[in-house]
């Protein structure tokens, strides 16, 4: 027993880490109320957002309460939701396809949903009408990918992969043709902001509404995360173990695909989000996908919310969120590879 | 050894294996019976992969059946084969760092649920399974950091962890140092002789087969298949007609037998498709 402690111990250390990210995200969400020109004190949030579950008598201006409900909660919930979705499906992904360096944009649904929203706007849609065809645009974009992809039945991944780069190309020569018929005064301006990536105009109905998808796609990625190991180890492996492993890679596939098509649809193109937040994590708490996927989740969440919050009070202005995640990601990203630390070889 | 009143546990019935409609070996019959260690022999290129995957119904056979316990596998869900077949490729390195323990737990997939993960009891069969192959010490480290050796012990114990009735190894002494190669055939040999398992290996070398198989397949260059005792198969005959080589087989003691190397002869060909 003496010879196992040490490792105990440090099986104990690694599973406090969720926790620690966990508490993180708390302090982050809490202090995301206090980011944006309106001042509220740190003492009032917190009395604004108890008054729902516990009466109080109010002493806080009628202003703050608005401010903190009905702009900054909506906005602290999408940056959060985005976050999470991309993260947990990026994680997902690079199981799949056996590759750290994988994104969840592999298949094509970011330049799907991008020539949806285009195609949306240009055809003078409202918010929602838009949101709707980024979702289908991505969903449609990965149909394709899967259905050339599926159509090898030797190739595995690798044809999956060749058929995503085709389709995201194909889509982003059809954002660039939107672009290009699109009204320079103000359909290409709509265009252009929209590929950025923001969440200025999320409203509680629009999180409401896109919540759904990504609910549908986190719960079983959850569910099946232990078995995400053993699809890393190949088709071949994986199916001499007893695993289904062309139906589990669909239902992840679907499942990550509506994660990542509802939060484009949300929030636009955000890079960078799901290709790190993964790996950071991989380092944080090692490559099991019990732990891995959740933490992921959960980071991802606090990540996009503290990228989000530098949005708001950069400029007077707003940055758009696409540009910041890769401004802030890309020397984290950096950083990790300078110091040898690549999550595919413990260190 | 009369093996014949054991029932097999995997039987190949005129089975025709290939890729994409090419037939690569034709009608090959073959018994597989509960504690045998049963050894593939053949030259690159010929078909013993292939014959292997067509066995674990990695790929299907392009004609005959492969049965399990006397049943057509054809139609059987992954789980009910990988609780009756396990599989252990050859040593290799994933993408990310799984603990060893991690690895061999990742045996008990067959016998749990698509939404559940492994229990206490689980890990503890895992632990188990380590044990066995000797290398229990190494349950926390990292898989992608231990030695070659090391690997193939635990992708033994990953596949012992799933309880299978045969073992199924892609050339398992690949790749090792002559201490790791003669540890991991002896441990092979200890799980037919103590657990009752059947074993079928593939080697390149021809005295593994005579050291530590009951039973040789021998895959010939015209894609026969031929099975018999390890000193009927293994012969001065056919290492030269197969590979090229002419050898000359020893006696070490009476009940065992080297083959030893003489040097290639004139017109051989190491080359299965030349």
């Amino acid at each position: 027993m003496a010879a196992a402690s040490p490792l105990v111990a440090v099986r104990g250390r690694v599973l406090m880490r969720p926790l620690g990210v966990a508490a993180v995200l708390a302090a982050v969400f809490l202090a995301s109320f206090l980011v944006g020109r309106y001042p509220v004190a740190p003492h009032t949030v917190v009395a604004i957002l108890a008054a729902k579950l516990v009466p109080l008598t109010p002493f806080w201006p009628s202003q703050a309460e608005t401010v903190v409900w009905a702009i900054r909660l909506p906005r602290i919930l999408a940056a959060m939701a985005v976050g999470a979705a991309l993260s947990a499906s990026g994680a997902a992904f690079q199981g799949v396809f056996r590759n750290p360096m994988v994104s969840p944009d592999l298949l094509g649904v970011a330049a799907g949903a991008g020539f949806g929203a285009a195609l949306g706007i240009l055809s003078g849609m409202g918010g929602g009408g838009v949101q709707f065809c980024a979702f289908g645009g991505g969903l449609v974009a990965v149909a394709a990918t899967y259905g050339i992809g599926a159509g090898d039945r030797s190739g595995g991944v690798l044809t999956l992969v060749l058929a995503g780069i085709i389709v995201g190309t194909v889509a982003s020569a059809g954002i660039a043709f939107t672009k290009y018929v699109a009204d320079p005064h103000n359909t290409l301006p709509a265009i252009t902001f929209w590929l950025m990536g923001s969440l200025a105009s999320v409203s509680l109905r629009d999180l409401g509404v896109a919540a759904l998808p990504m609910a549908a796609g986190l719960l079983p990625l959850l569910g099946l995360r232990w078995r995400l190991n053993l699809l890393t180890f190949g088709d071949e492996e994986a199916r001499a173990l007893g695993v289904d492993v062309i139906r589990l890679r669909a239902i992840v596939i679907v499942a990550a695909t509506l994660m990542t098509a509802s939060a484009v649809a949300l929030a636009g193109i955000i890079g960078l989000v799901g290709l790190i937040v993964p790996h950071l994590v991989r380092l944080l708490v090692g490559p099991d996908y019990r732990v891995l996927l959740p933490t992921s989740t959960v980071l991802g969440a606090a990540f996009l919310l503290v990228v989000d919050d530098l949005a708001r009070v950069l400029t007077a202005g707003e940055v758009p969120l696409g540009i910041l995640t890769s401004l802030v990601g890309a020397p984290v990203f950096l950083i990790l590879l300078r110091n040898g630390a690549k999550g595919w070889t413990r260190s | 050894m009369d093996t014949v009143m054991i029932p097999p546990l995997v039987e190949l019935d005129g089975v025709t294996c290939g890729y994409g409609g090419r037939a690569v070996l034709r009608h090959v019959n073959l018994i597989v019976r509960g504690g045998e260690v049963l050894c593939l022999l053949g030259p690159n290129g010929i078909g013993k992969t292939t014959l292997f995957k067509t066995m674990l119904r990695l790929q299907p056979p392009l004609a005959g059946v492969v049965k399990v316990r006397g049943h057509d596998v054809a139609r059987w869900p992954a789980t009910r084969l990988a609780t009756e077949m396990g599989y252990v490729p050859q040593a290799h390195s994933p993408p990310f760092p799984f603990s060893v323990l991690d690895v061999v737990t990742m045996g008990r997939a067959a016998h749990l649920g698509p939404f559940a993960q492994p229990s206490r009891r689980d890990v503890d069969l895992a632990r188990a399974a380590l044990d066995d192959m000797g290398v229990g010490t190494l349950a926390g480290r990292a898989y992608t950091e231990i030695s070659g050796g090391e690997r193939q012990l635990t992708l033994i114990a990953r596949a012992l962890a799933q309880q299978p009735a045969v073992l199924v190894m892609d050339e398992p002494t690949s790749n090792l140092d002559f201490g790791n190669q003669i540890l991991v055939l002896e441990r092979i040999r200890a799980l037919a002789a103590d657990k009752g398992m059947a074993v079928v290996l593939t080697t390149h070398d021809p005295n593994h087969a005579l050291c530590y198989a009951d039973r040789v397949a021998c895959l010939e260059r015209s894609g026969r298949l031929r099975v018999g005792t390890p000193a009927a198969m293994v012969t001065e005959d056919y290492l030269r007609l197969t590979y090229g080589v002419a050898t000359r087989l020893v006696a070490v003691d009476e009940r065992r037998r080297l083959c030893l190397p003489l040097g290639r002869e004139e017109g051989g060909t190491s080359c299965a498709v030349c």
